[in-house]
């Protein structure tokens, strides 16, 4: 596929915003060092930066849309649609946020019980992202569980080591604990992706050129694809780039989204002192690393119809 | 339940795009819009095609044959990319089981051609909608047309008829006759999208049923059934 850069930026952003939640959600439960009295306007101030991610993305995504201002006809299909339900649950979702901020600003009493269902439909929300991927069954790359883990496992890695730079910030009791978790959830992260890129590389694609045309010689070349300009069908399905551009991105991907946060990670969680800077500096690059790990995502994936526009003239 | 198909014979196509430029004719005219064409005399010139003729060369050097392809929207019996669509949009219509979508309804999220095997959905570089072969609704539905011009342009202006049209679940009709009589076959069964388009095979040589393949034959008879190779002239 060729990589769209504004579904690229709506996956990242609102996978980190959404481990961000479940962070803030994990002090909140107690699974995390419990806070102290002065911790309330770390959450606001949690809240505030999820919610700034999650609307970055879906301001993102409108640039995907050939017609945006129609986007909201998007709701309609949510009982048969991934892409329609994740239209209807990330809206909800950042409404949730934003009250759960709210709620703790003004003193209202349920933020605990707001938090709760926030929380279930972050999760709703990494499955629904997933899916619209998973539910393409001959895109083979994407047609697996791995995927929705590995959505899930990246949002909540970078969600994670985010939360560690803004307690690092605000409350530096919090972030040693915040910081071991993200190193955590980054590690376990990388080996899923591994395993998804191990699955990948022994795929064996399911239509050939000649399940293509219906043609059972072993012996088919395309002569002609029937245009010698460019068309949809030869932009929106193929990278363009060398196969070493996209091995290098790999590499790429798995230094920064995985090696180079978690050594800084760890370094950070040994001394037990957690730096703003370091924490900062592990955000960006492995954010940076999940920009290219998507790219790679899209650029993996063969899509069958490749098999018809493979010669111009 | 009707499902309105094409039927392509692969061996009277002589891939001379007739049905690519009626195609684009009928269609670019009508009340729809234009199927936007940019920068058509320039250099990498870029259109909205619903149709699309293209050529494979099957074997080897010597024992070629070329075969010329035509390729639109199959209107699948489950079509992947119709419950994808998150507004409608795209939709299967229940009493002719045509495949079609609402321009004004599509964003535009290209979804639905990530969603067909087949790369025959285009989204509009003018429109910003998705479009693809309509089986020329406007003309097969359109009362005021005499009976023999209710038929999709590319049937209309096939010069060697190679395009047959009708219901594919009327066991009568000249496209399941065709289909059941030449072994008609479906693009890409692997995916259990079940087109309603079907394909006639290439028939093998010794079966071509003209003077020049006869003359072959009788001339040398043990040759061709033992390579099973195409006709040469
Ligand atoms: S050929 Fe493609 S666009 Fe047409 S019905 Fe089948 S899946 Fe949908
Ligand atoms: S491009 Fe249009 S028709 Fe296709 S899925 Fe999106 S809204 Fe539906």
């Amino acid at each position: 596929m060729n990589p769209a850069f504004s579904v690229i930026f709506l996956t990242t952003l609102i996978g980190a915003g959404q481990g961000l939640f479940l962070a803030l959600m994990a002090i909140q439960s107690g699974i995390i060092a419990v806070p102290s009295a002065s911790a309330r306007l770390f959450f606001i101030a949690g809240d505030a930066v999820a919610l700034a991610f999650l609307v970055t993305g879906l301001v993102a995504s409108f640039f995907h849309l050939g017609h945006p201002e129609r986007a909201w006809r998007a709701v309609a299909m949510w009982r048969n649609s991934w892409l329609s339900r994740e239209v209807i649950v990330l809206p909800v979702f950042m409404a949730v946020v934003a009250l759960h901020g709210l709620c703790l600003h003004t003193g209202f009493a349920y933020a605990d019980q707001i938090g709760i269902a926030g929380a279930v439909l972050c999760i709703a929300l990494f499955y629904i992202t997933a899916m619209n991927y998973v539910c393409l069954r001959f895109l083979q790359e994407w047609a697996t569980p791995l995927t929705i883990v590995n959505y899930t496992l990246l949002g909540c890695a970078s969600g994670f080591t985010l939360a560690t730079a803004l307690a690092a910030a605000m409350e530096p009791a919090l972030a040693p604990d915040l910081g071991r978790w993200a190193l955590a959830l980054t590690l376990l992260a990388a080996s899923a992706r591994i395993a998804s890129l191990i699955r990948n590389a022994r795929l064996r694609p399911k239509s050939t050129l000649q399940s293509a045309i219906g043609m059972r010689h072993p012996h088919i070349v395309q002569k002609a694809q029937g245009f010698m300009g460019s068309a949809f069908s030869t932009r929106e399905f193929f990278h363009g780039r060398t196969r070493q551009v996209v091995q290098g991105v790999k590499w790429g991907f798995l230094l920064l989204a995985f090696v180079a946060p978690a050594v800084i990670l760890g370094l950070g969680s040994t001394d037990g002192r957690v730096s703003l800077s370091g924490a900062s500096i592990a955000f960006v690059t492995q954010y940076v690393g999940l920009l290219a790990e998507r790219w790679f995502f899209f650029a993996q994936a063969r899509h069958p119809q490749n098999l018809y526009y493979q010669a111009a003239s | 339940m009707t499902q309105l198909a094409l039927v392509i014979d692969l061996n009277v196509c002589v891939g001379c795009h007739a049905c690519v430029t009626s195609c684009k004719e009928w269609n670019t005219s009508g009340v729809a819009g234009a199927l936007a064409d940019e920068n058509p005399y320039g250099a990498d010139p870029s259109g909205t095609f619903f149709n699309r003729v293209q050529t494979y060369e099957v074997g080897q050097f010597p024992d070629t044959q070329t075969v010329h392809f035509p390729k639109s929207c199959l209107h699948c019996e489950d079509p992947p990319c119709v419950p994808v669509c998150p507004t409608g949009a795209s939709y299967k219509r229940k009493s002719d089981g045509l495949v079609l979508i609402d321009y004004d309804k599509c964003i535009g999220c290209n979804y639905c051609s990530w969603a067909c095997p087949y790369g025959v959905r285009e989204l509009d570089e003018k429109e910003k909608v998705m479009k693809k072969c309509t089986m020329c609704v406007d003309r097969i539905n359109d009362e005021n047309l005499a009976d023999e011009q209710r038929k999709p342009a590319c049937v209309l202006a096939c010069p060697t008829n190679a395009r047959l049209y009708g219901d594919i679940h009327d066991p009568e009709s000249i496209v399941s006759k065709a289909i059941r009589e030449n072994g008609g076959y479906q693009l890409m069964p692997e995916w259990e999208t079940k087109p309603a388009n079907h394909y006639l095979p290439r028939r093998s040589a010794s079966a071509i049923d003209n003077v020049l393949s006869r003359n072959v034959e009788q001339q040398r008879p043990n040759e061709l059934k033992a390579t099973d190779a195409p006709a040469k002239p």
